[in-house]
Formats: C-alpha cells, structure tokens, sequence
C-alpha cells in the first residue's frame, strides 16, 4: 500500500529511543524534508537501559550513553530543539512550547514516553526518595546511593530489581517490597518469577511480598529515615527508590481531542485518529497485528520498532507494525530474555534442568506466545527465530523428550 | 592508542583511535561514523553491530563466545566467517590496527 506523498516537515516531540529512531531512519529512507526533534532533557538523545546497569554502577559515563555524538545532528540536517511541548494546534498543525515558540508540521510524532508513578502516601516527598527514568535521575541516585546504608526499594519490577542488584554489589544492605506475592508478576511466568526470588535471597536481599507502605517518615532534615508498611512495621532507610511501574504521558494527545485508550489510541500503521498525527514507543497503545488486541509495551525493541516503521511510512512505503517483541534484564550475573509477548498463557513446557539456567515457553492452547530464557541465549536466539519464522512447536512437541528450540 | 580502520560499502576508509577497554561499536558511534546501529547498546541483544573483519587483520581477534555466535544469526546482511558483532570486540593493544567492513544494512 503506498503511504502517499511524504509531508514537508516532521517534527517530533520526545528525543528518546523512539523519537531519535524515526529522525534517524527518516534520514536512512532519503527523507530531504525538515527533521525537528524536540526534547524536554537538555541532554543528547540517549539510551536508558544502562541508567540501572553500567551506567548506575559508574561503569560508563553520560557521553556513553549517547546514541549519537552532536555532530550526527548536524551531518544529517536534524534540528535538535530543547524545550517541552506545552500544546498541539491539530487545526493549524503547530506545536507551541513552553518559552512560547511554535513550530509547524507536515506530519506530528509523539514520542513522549512515560514517567514513573509516584505513591500516593504521606512522605513520598522527602529527600532520599527517588524514581528512575532519566540520566538525571540516575545521577542523583548514584550519589545518594554512595552515602547510603539502608536502601528500600519499593516495587519488584526490572527497575526496582536490576537497582536493587546493584545497591547489593555495592554492599548496601537492601529490602524489596512488593504488593504481590512475586517478583515481576506482570512480566513473567511463575517459574522464572521464583528464580529470581532465590537469585536476589541468595545475593542477601530482603525480599518481602504481599506488604504495601503506608508511610514514608523523615528526619528532622526531611530526609527520608524509615519506611511503614501497611502491617505497622517499620523499615529503616536512607534511600529509597519507587519502582511502581510508569504512567504513559498522553497529557498532549488528550487535550489535542486524540483518543486514549491505556496510552496513545494508534492504527496498525501507528497514525493515531488525526493523519497528521503518529505516536510510537512507550506512550503508544497499538493494536497486535496477531490478536487485534491494544498493547502498550516498555522496551527499546518496540521504541525502535515503531520509529522505524513510521519514518518508512512518512518516507513513502507502508505496511503494518508487525515486529516481534524482544526484551532483556541484567540482575547480578543472569541475564533473563524474553522474546514475543505472553497475553496470557494455559500452559507452559520449561526446557533445561539447571534452576539458574532454564526457557520457559509459554503457551495459550498451541500457540507458542513467548519464551523466557534465563542465561540460556542460545534459546533465546531461536525462539526469536522460531516466533518470527511461524514454526514455533506446539505444548506437545515441545514436551517430547530431548525437544530442543535450536 | 590502538587505531580502527572502519571502511563502508563504498570503500570509504576511516581510522581513528578507540580507547583500550572501549568496544569497537563504541567506537564508531563516538565518531560518528555511519554503517553501525547498535540498537541495544552493545548488549549481545540486537545484531545491528555486525562487522566483516578484513581477513588481513582476523588473526587479532579470539572466536566468538556462544552468546555472539548466536546472535550472529540474526544479521540483515548475510553472516561469513569473518562476522562478528563490533559490540563483543574490546579495543587493546592487540586490537591495534584492526580493519572492520560495514555491511550495506544493519537492518
Ligand atoms: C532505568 C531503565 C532501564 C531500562 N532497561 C531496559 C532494558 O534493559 N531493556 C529494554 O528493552 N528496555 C529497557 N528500558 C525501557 C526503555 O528504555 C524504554 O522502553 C524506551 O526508552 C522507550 O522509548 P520512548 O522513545 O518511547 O520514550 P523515552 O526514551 O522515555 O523518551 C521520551 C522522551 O520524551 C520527552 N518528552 C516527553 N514529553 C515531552 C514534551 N511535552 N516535550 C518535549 N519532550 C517531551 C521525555 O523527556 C523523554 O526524553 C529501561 C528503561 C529505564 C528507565
Ligand atoms: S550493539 Fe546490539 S548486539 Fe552489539
């Protein structure tokens, strides 16, 4: 199907993965109109995923973070603009910012991503407490981190957990709590959610589940000193982190009159109700080509994914998003893998009988959704393979004796 | 410092000096040369790192790992033995003079 003519003008609002990926890709497909690429960080566009790895154990510093040096911007025409969007004009195709500036577009792309949930309880604004999204964030946490004795980490999620990894290896002493009764539960199986409860135990984390915090109580410096929990415990801490999940910032899009439905309403071809207006990554809600249902997913394969497609598209070809998503978490020295995506499974075949190294596939009759490799890449690489290929097997072959995904 | 030669489809050479213990993807994307994309940050996770190594120069590098092997299989421009993903190739003194080929695509 052909996409039409290409618009005169693109700008972007957000400069992360996805907002980077379709400037970058508008250039690689010959794109020759003008690229504005908007971002509210006064930083270059970078990568996040080190902010609770390399990057949080000091390992790297912020330029390692850049996806492409300065000069990138101005080889390839890209107008790099620092300021936040305060207003869409759908009317007018304009964008205003918040020093009053405007700029028109041919085509819009919202790549705004998403930002931490705060918790709603007395405290949550004490010093010592953080979120994680930005390199500033993880600037400020590092340096807290560096003082720090006692840690807790609100939330088993990646973020919470890979952070909680680190703070480990920095031999802080650390408590994770989480509502539910296991590590990751929207991520993950059961059986890979127990690894990593027994990887973090083992490492001498204190993991606590189904326990909520009431409060969050100071010291005479408002700086953070304990947390409460919903049962009348007390932890004490002298950092805290909020890995609660994240909130998709559709503020823009909604007030432009743009349907939101879990995040940013898009066709399978990523435009959202105006054809004037694209939105991809974390803030987009996108329907899955094999079962029609909206998705709105958190990684860098789908960031990308999705600017790709739409600089293809707005570059004059154009077919639906169909990519196969794929993730990855660093915790300690496992590497969990996770390739398709599980929209609830009926049943599941574990391959391996190492319990630190182990796929999961999960399955919902004899569709294979995902597979989840812990230090298994090899199987990972297959079954990325096999998902993408449509060959996958089904619960009974995969179950046969001496069944291997590669 | 030890020297990369980056040379693309056209033949188009570029040498520039790329830091002991920093990756030769590192070091292209820090010089903005074009040819690596490097979608996951040089984490084995992605493939759009892949380089051909100038057989003149293959005798510098150990084989892959099993983790890069793998990944290899997920190239946009066809694996050869000479393959590699740029990401797993650290930069030392044994490293210097390297000559890597970008592929036409990365994906
Ligand atoms: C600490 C951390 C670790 C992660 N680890 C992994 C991992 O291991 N593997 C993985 O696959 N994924 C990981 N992720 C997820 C991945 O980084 C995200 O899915 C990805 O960055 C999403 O890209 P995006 O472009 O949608 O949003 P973002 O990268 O968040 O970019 C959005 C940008 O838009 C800007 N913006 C928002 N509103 C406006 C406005 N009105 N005006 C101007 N600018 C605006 C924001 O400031 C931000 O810079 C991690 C994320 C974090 C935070
Ligand atoms: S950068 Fe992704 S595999 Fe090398």
């Amino acid at each position: 199907m052909a996409g039409g003519a290409p618009p005169e003008s693109v700008v972007v609002v957000g400069a992360g993965q996805g907002g980077y990926q379709t400037a970058a890709s508008l250039r690689e497909h010959g794109y020759r109109g003008g690229i504005t690429l908007i971002s509210a960080e006064d930083a270059l566009p970078y990568e996040r995923p080190p902010l609770t790895k390399a990057y949080l154990k000091g390992e790297a510093d912020e330029a390692m973070l850049w996806l492409r040096p300065a000069t990138y911007y101005v080889r390839q025409s890209i107008d790099l603009v620092s300021g936040t969007v305060t207003e869409i004009d759908p009317a007018a195709r304009s964008v205003r910012l918040s020093d009053g500036s405007t700029y028109d577009y041919g085509h819009l792309v919202l790549a705004t991503g998403a930002t931490p949930r705060t918790l709603d309880v007395p405290g949550a604004e004490l010093r010592g407490v953080h979120t994680l999204r930005t390199a500033q964030d993880a600037a400020a946490l590092q340096s807290s981190l560096a003082g720090a004795r006692r840690v807790v980490v609100v939330g088993a999620g990646f973020i919470g957990l890979e952070f909680a990894a680190v703070a480990r290896e920095a031999g802080v002493r650390v408590t994770v709590v989480e509502t539910l009764d296991r590590p990751l539960a929207r991520a993950v199986s059961a059986y890979t959610a127990a690894h990593f409860t027994r990887l973090h135990r083992r490492h001498g984390t204190e993991l606590l589940f189904g326990q909520s915090v009431k409060s969050l109580q100071g010291d005479s410096r408002s700086h953070v000193k304990a947390v409460e929990l919903a049962d009348g415990s007390r932890l004490p801490a002298d950092l805290v982190l909020i890995g609660v999940g994240v909130t998709p910032r559709t503020e823009l899009a909604a007030a432009a009159g743009l349907p939101v439905h879990g995040g940013i309403a898009v066709d399978s071809r990523l435009r959202t109700a105006d054809p004037h207006i694209s939105a991809i990554g974390d803030c987009a809600a996108f329907p899955q080509v094999r079962s029609g249902s909206r998705l709105r997913l958190e990684c860098v394969q789908n960031a990308v994914g999705h600017g790709r497609s739409v600089a293809e598209r707005l570059a004059g070809t154009s077919r639906a998003y169909d990519e196969l998503p794929w993730f990855w978490s660093d915790q300690f020295s496992t590497t969990v893998q996770i390739a398709g995506f599980d929209e609830g499974h009926d049943s599941e075949v574990v391959l391996g009988t190492d319990p630190d190294a182990f796929s999961v596939l999960l399955f919902r009759g004899d569709d294979l959704q995902a597979v989840e490799s812990v230090n298994r890449p090899g199987d990972h690489a297959a079954a990325r393979r096999l998902l993408t290929q449509g060959t996958a097997p089904t619960p009974e072959e995969a179950s046969a004796p001496g069944f291997g995904l590669k | 410092m030890p020297k990369i030669t980056y040379v693309n489809v056209d033949g188009d050479q570029t040498s520039v000096d790329v830091p002991a213990g920093t990756s030769v993807m590192r070091g292209a994307v820090f010089n903005d040369i074009d040819g690596i994309v490097a979608q996951c940050g040089g984490n084995m996770q992605c493939a759009t790192c892949h380089v051909y190594v100038d057989e003149s120069t293959l005798d510098k590098l150990d084989p892959p790992q099993e983790q890069e092997d793998e990944m290899l299989g997920f190239t946009a421009c066809p694996r050869r033995p000479n393959s590699r993903l740029s990401c797993q190739l650290k930069s030392s003194d044994a490293l210097d003079g390297l000559i890597v080929h970008t592929p036409e695509r990365q994906n």
